[in-house]
């Protein structure tokens, strides 16, 4: 179901109006209410005058990250502290948090594209919506808890942990939707198979998963073994949190709400802005949010935007999967290696699973690339040369994809740390040294 | 003849073995024959003991990748060829072997011989009056 049909699906010039319009208001806002932006602007020559139209957004200087650390916690409010009425936090691994304020016209507005994503995944009223996302200063479990509210479903706020209450009350409640981050959905499978309670006694059909990227292959795993439509909802803390874009019942794409959050495709060299259609940096303009804006934030995640009309008739514009981060990205023996293109390889292979662990070091002044996999257990053999052949087989698939030659390192059932969170797949003694 | 050997999937780290010994010790199951095949990066515990089926659920609970194998058990007189006349026999038959392991107690030795066609290979010792 489409929740907002005027929003959603309004036609292109219309959007780019309201669009220029909510931009013009944004960055009179910013300019009169936060003292770094106004600094920033001043210095690049530009004031709000300039700001005519969507497309004069270019004339405007970045934000990054490392500005929301800088002028933690309160420095890049444009409301009064008076005004704001939630906090939530990213768990960044280094240094200070990023905070970010909401007033309660943000909440409203994260409640309203919340409730878009879940109606486009098929959900209404009638659902029963187990939250497994983190409730906190993350804004998994509070975003999708709004969300399903504002729909009207039945929230059952579980947060994380506690694998077997979480079974037991998803069954006895008929849960029929849950949201959690794909590779807690993984574990959760795992837990229901060795529980030995029958699939048929739970209801649960549709899973809102997100907070980690996740590949196509590990979607299938999901809704093969846990029997759900999984659907990705998109968001960064940031923005807002879950629900800056969602997919549609056409899965082709995940469609952002630009009427809130207008997108841009940049070079992430130099900060042009790209021609329609090329592949580079995303980055968000918060056109609505009162408490902490962000104008023209990169996100640091690279993909394509498609500006066509969907099969499910909405027009907002789609974002393909994301290619990788630039954050995550290794560069291995001077190749490029995306964690995810690993996963992708091992969720197509039936003999292992798909949790992995990839250590990189330099020994010798080379680079050492080691992956740790499981075997499923049905596939382990009594022989050495069995094994090796797995190993070999493992090894042969990644290079053809990854360009470069891993040392696979065949592990024992469940001996990779399941995730609850984000996976944490990766350790570069490299940065150690 | 044929008996079930467990074989245990093992990482190449220290410790292992001794994990599955203290599993299976703590619920009194005996290791009657052991042998593990390996290479630089993880091994291959085979085993027989005293209580098969227990020993692969217990295994399987703390976590292990348990296999069942098919194997053949020979006991023979604990003299020279013994052994070879057997193994004379097999080789004969065309049947190949994987892998072996031979222990002995007093006067008599007892061989496990897990061959590439274990029907063909029971076969034709039996043919040969060996048990
Ligand atoms: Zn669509």
């Amino acid at each position: 179901m489409i929740w907002n049909q005027a929003a959603e699906c309004m036609s292109r010039e219309e959007k780019r109006r309201l669009q220029s319009q909510r931009l013009k208001e944004l960055v009179a806002r910013v300019y009169a209410n936060c003292e770094p932006y106004r600094k920033r602007m001043q210095e690049a020559g530009v004031t709000p005058d300039d700001i005519q139209s969507i497309d004069d957004i270019a004339k405007l200087p970045f934000t990054s990250k490392k500005d929301l650390r800088d002028y933690y916690p309160w420095g890049m409010l444009s409301a009064p502290l008076s005004d704001i009425v939630r906090i939530h936090a990213s768990s960044g691994t280094t240094g200070k948090p990023i905070v970010a304020g909401y007033t309660a016209n943000d909440l409203k507005i994260w409640e309203e594209v919340g409730a878009r994503c879940l109606a486009a995944f098929g959900m209404d009223k009638n659902d029963v919506f187990h939250v497994s996302y983190g409730y906190g200063l993350f804004t998994g479990g509070l975003g999708a808890h709004g969300a399903g509210q504002n729909l009207g479903a039945t929230v059952i706020p579980m947060s994380v942990g506690n694998t077997e209450k979480q079974l037991l009350m998803m069954h006895d409640l008929g849960a029929t939707a849950i949201a959690c981050t794909p590779s807690y959905a993984l574990y959760l499978t795992e837990a229901l198979e060795k529980s030995g309670i029958p699939r048929e006694e739970f209801k649960l059909r549709v899973g809102v998963l997100g907070a980690e990227p996740w590949t196509e292959a590990m979607r299938k795993e999901i809704e093969q073994r846990l029997q759900i439509k999984a659907y990705d909802i998109y968001g960064l803390t940031e923005i807002i949190g879950p629900g800056v874009g969602h997919e549609c019942e056409f899965q082709c794409g995940t469609h952002l709400h630009d009427d809130h959050f207008y997108p841009e495709i940049i070079d992430p060299e130099t900060g042009e802005v790209l021609p329609e259609g090329s592949t580079g940096e995303l980055v968000f303009t918060t056109l609505t949010k009162e408490g902490m804006p962000l104008i023209r934030f990169r996100t640091r995640d690279l993909t394509r935007l498609v500006y066509e009309k969907c099969q499910c008739g909405r027009t907002t514009v789609r974002m393909e999967k994301i290619l990788g981060r630039s954050d995550d990205m290794l560069i291995i023996r001077g190749v490029n290696v995306f964690p995810s293109q690993v996963e992708a390889v091992l969720c197509e292979m039936e003999e292992v699973e798909p949790h992995f662990f990839i250590t990189v070091d330099r020994v010798n002044n080379t680079d050492t690339f080691d992956i740790q996999v499981e075997v499923k257990e049905q596939f382990y053999t009594d022989d050495i040369k069995g094994m090796v052949k797995l190993q070999k087989k493992v090894v042969a698939k990644l290079q053809s994809v990854i360009g470069i030659s891993p040392n696979i390192i065949l592990s024992e059932p469940r001996s990779i740390e399941r995730s609850q969170g984000k996976a944490k797949r990766v350790l570069d003694k490299r940065k150690f040294q | 003849m044929t008996t079930k050997q467990l074989s245990i999937f093992l990482e190449n780290k220290t410790g292992r073995l001794n994990d599955v010994a203290k599993i299976l010790s703590e619920s009194s199951i005996n290791m009657k024959a052991f042998s593990i095949a390996d290479n630089t990066d993880f091994g291959i515990l085979r085993v027989l003991v005293s209580d098969t089926d227990k020993a692969y659920q217990i295994l399987k609970q703390n976590g292990f990748a348990v296999k069942f194998t098919d194997v053949i058990t020979l006991h023979i007189s604990n003299t020279p060829g013994s052994l070879y006349s057997i193994l004379d026999l097999l080789a004969t038959a065309n049947i190949y072997i994987e892998y072996m392991y031979a222990f002995s107690e007093g006067e008599q030795a007892s061989v496990v011989i897990r061959p590439d066609n274990l029907e063909e290979a029971v076969k034709v010792l039996k043919q040969n009056n060996i048990q």
